[in-house]
């Protein structure tokens, strides 16, 4: 069977301007319950690749840049 | 890739699951042997991992002296959870319930006291005083991480367990599992192995349709009912379903522990009380749920008559804890606590013996049947757990773990299985095109709620087990493109395995139990004379998934005359009304 992408809006955003993971930060990605915060290659900046979120919150919280918000998914709003 | 190629990683007490019961599990059994290797496998991040991965706002059910004694507590959660319990499992948790308090008070969690200093107990339950709030019960993840850390325990972040190993006389002998960014298989020799990954989670699917919007942390999927299930260890009484009141599209609880003791109550649209008691319990989700679908529905949060500052406190408890988006959901849709009552409803269905008391079958060492395995916090069948049974039970089963380890020979690993396994995991990242994981768990959790979520009807189940069984036949078409697709993959061939046990678990239960949480409609009794055991679920000697009973213990404490009042759940009108 073949297989199709599919938009989604993500429920975590993050300000690129402030996010540090291209000087190796990785706090957000690390803390992340679902493992769904990854680097992307393109920005070297920390971004939500898969749209799992419980909306937990560890990374907004211990983000040291204030970098991370995170949104209630948009099914839930 | 077979067995050659990777390297054995050799401990000596694994602990698989790095939330609540884990890293107490991992730290009791250093704290008794520090010459032991122990080694704490983690799915995700230990240091924000598993249902408290924000904190927790309270004890639920402490044993507080002056306040409750154990026994009155076993009398309790027996009348609570209709008599199926395994009362020397309650009692060993009420006896070691306020030791572990002061434990945890010594290591800088904050449970509130009042101007004396005593612990400041709330009253939620039917009958006794069990609630303990902490409402700075943000930093418990902290504090554990440094206890590993301080004791020296071996943590491996990212790595998800796929299957327990055995050795040919039936003890555990280890695991094997896969990194869940790399893909790369990880197989550990262990003398003893205790299990602690959580609530079976991902079951039923959120009204949303939202598949992560789940009222347990979605990590908690069922890998460790999965694997005991493999290792042919018992689960018991699957059927006794979790289901919660929560807020309406928003996966935090509501009511009881935190607002109860404040003022604030479960109404229907007339702003009336209609339960007499909030604790949770499957009697009080059936008024709930009748409440809910009857013509004085739906069902609220009633705060908008309290004062100002209460409703501040509520605010500040609810918005930095356990579930700290709950503001950030109010707010998107513009609803305040002072000025209307907030909707709510019921939760998914899962397996989670830490609000009810469906699990892996635990004594009260916290052995499974498995000699080796022990089971902690909310994959255990010890009834109504909560988070200071997670770590009850994570110290019981340390120690246990040690005292076992003591005469364990050196286990010896079954090639032949590990090679099959290597094989499991593996496959879905070779096909390039197939079903991914994700439409693959839509559906089988869609047919949970089509099919198996209460009102139970015996046809209805038997068409659902039908459709599971279906779904698993589909799963040599399951892909993954990448590691993170292959943690999903994984994933959901246990919760697959949990829907089935779900199915079978109700099935095999002919009667109504627990209120909501086993209300079959085509047997609408509680029926003692047939039904006054536990409810086995194991893998038989053929390899099919079976049933059977197992006999209630002697009761260490007799109910006495309060044995029906979780029975007498609905406000009941005045007469001249």
């Amino acid at each position: 069977m073949p297989i199709a992408n599919h938009h989604s809006s993500v429920p975590v955003i993050v300000d690129e301007e402030k996010c540090i993971a291209d000087k190796g930060c990785t706090v957000c990605i690390d803390v992340c319950p679902l493992d769904v915060l990854w680097i992307n290659e393109e920005t070297g900046k920390a971004h939500m690749k898969y749209d799992e979120c419980w909306y937990c919150m560890p990374c907004e919280a211990d983000c040291p840049t204030d970098a991370v918000t995170v949104n209630i998914p948009y099914l839930l709003r | 890739m077979k067995i050659n190629d990777i390297p054995v990683i050799e401990t000596d007490v694994l602990v698989i699951g790095g939330g609540t019961a884990g890293p107490m599990a991992a730290v009791t059994a250093k704290e008794q042997d520090p010459s032991l290797n122990v080694m704490l496998l983690e799915k995700a991040n230990v240091k924000r991992s598993g249902a408290i991965c924000m904190g927790m706002d309270g004890l639920n059910n402490a044993v507080v002296p002056g306040h409750a004694t154990p026994e009155q507590y076993v009398k309790e959660i027996t009348i609570a959870n209709d008599g199926i319990v395994h009362q020397p499992a309650l009692m060993a948790y009420a006896t070691r319930s306020f030791p572990m308090i002061e434990k945890l008070d010594s290591w800088g969690v904050h449970f509130q006291k009042d101007e004396t200093g005593d612990y400041d107990m709330k009253k939620v339950h039917h009958l006794g005083t069990y609630v303990l709030p902490m409402p700075e019960g943000h930093n418990v993840k902290k504090i554990l991480y440094r206890r590993l850390r301080r004791n020296r325990v071996q943590i491996e972040n990212r790595f998800t367990a796929t299957r327990l190993l055995k050795d040919p006389d039936g003890k555990i002998a280890g695991m094997i599992g896969v990194n869940t960014r790399t893909a790369e298989p990880i197989i550990i020799r262990a003398k003893a192995v205790i299990m602690a990954t959580g609530a079976a989670g991902r079951l039923g699917l959120p009204t949303s349709g939202y598949l992560f919007g789940t009222y347990e942390n979605p990590a908690n999927n069922g890998d460790g009912h999965a694997m005991a299930y493999h290792a042919g260890a018992d689960l018991a009484n699957l059927e006794c379903y979790q289901i919660n009141p929560l807020l309406k599209d928003y996966n935090g609880p509501a009511c009881a522990y935190v607002t109860g003791p404040l003022g604030g109550f479960t109404a229907n649209a007339f702003g009336e009380r209609f339960i007499e008691c909030d604790y949770w319990s499957g009697q009080m989700m059936l008024e709930f749920f009748k409440e809910l679908e009857s013509g004085t529905g739906p069902v609220f949060l009633k705060l908008d008559h309290l004062a100002e500052e209460t409703i501040s406190e509520i605010e500040t408890v609810l918005h930095t804890n356990e579930r700290p988006s709950r503001g950030r959901f109010h707010e998107g849709r513009d609803v305040n606590y002072r000025e209307s009552m907030v909707e709510m409803h019921i939760s998914e269905v899962g397996f989670c013996s830490g609000h009810s008391a469906s699990g892996v079958w635990t004594d009260e060492t916290g052995a499974t049947t498995v000699p080796g395995l022990y089971c902690a916090g909310d994959m255990a069948s010890v009834a109504h757990n909560y988070m200071l049974g997670a770590f009850v039970y994570g110290q019981i089963c340390g120690e246990s773990a040690v005292e076992f380890v003591k005469s364990r020979s050196e286990p010896k690993l079954d090639e032949d299985f590990i090679n099959k396994e290597l094989e499991r995991i593996q496959a879905p990242m070779k096909l390039t095109d197939g079903i991914p994981p994700e439409q693959m768990e839509y559906k089988v959790r869609r047919l949970v709620n089509d099919y198996l979520q209460p009102p139970k009807v015996t046809k209805k189940m038997e068409i659902g087990l039908e459709r599971i069984l279906a779904v698993r036949a589909d799963l040599p078409q399951l892909c993954a493109r990448d590691p993170h697709e292959l943690l999903r993959a994984m994933e959901v061939q246990s919760i697959i395995d949990c829907a089935e046990m779900a199915a079978r678990a109700s099935l095999y239960r002919t009667e109504s139990r627990w209120g909501l949480y086993h209300y079959r409609v085509d047997y609408p009794e509680q029926n003692d004379s047939e039904w006054f055991y536990h409810s086995r679920l194991f893998k038989d000697d053929n390899g099919e998934m079976a049933s059977g009973k197992r006999p209630i213990a002697d009761y260490l404490v007799p109910l006495g005359e309060e044995k029906d009042a979780y029975r007498k759940m609905r406000v009941q009108k005045a007469a001249n009304e």
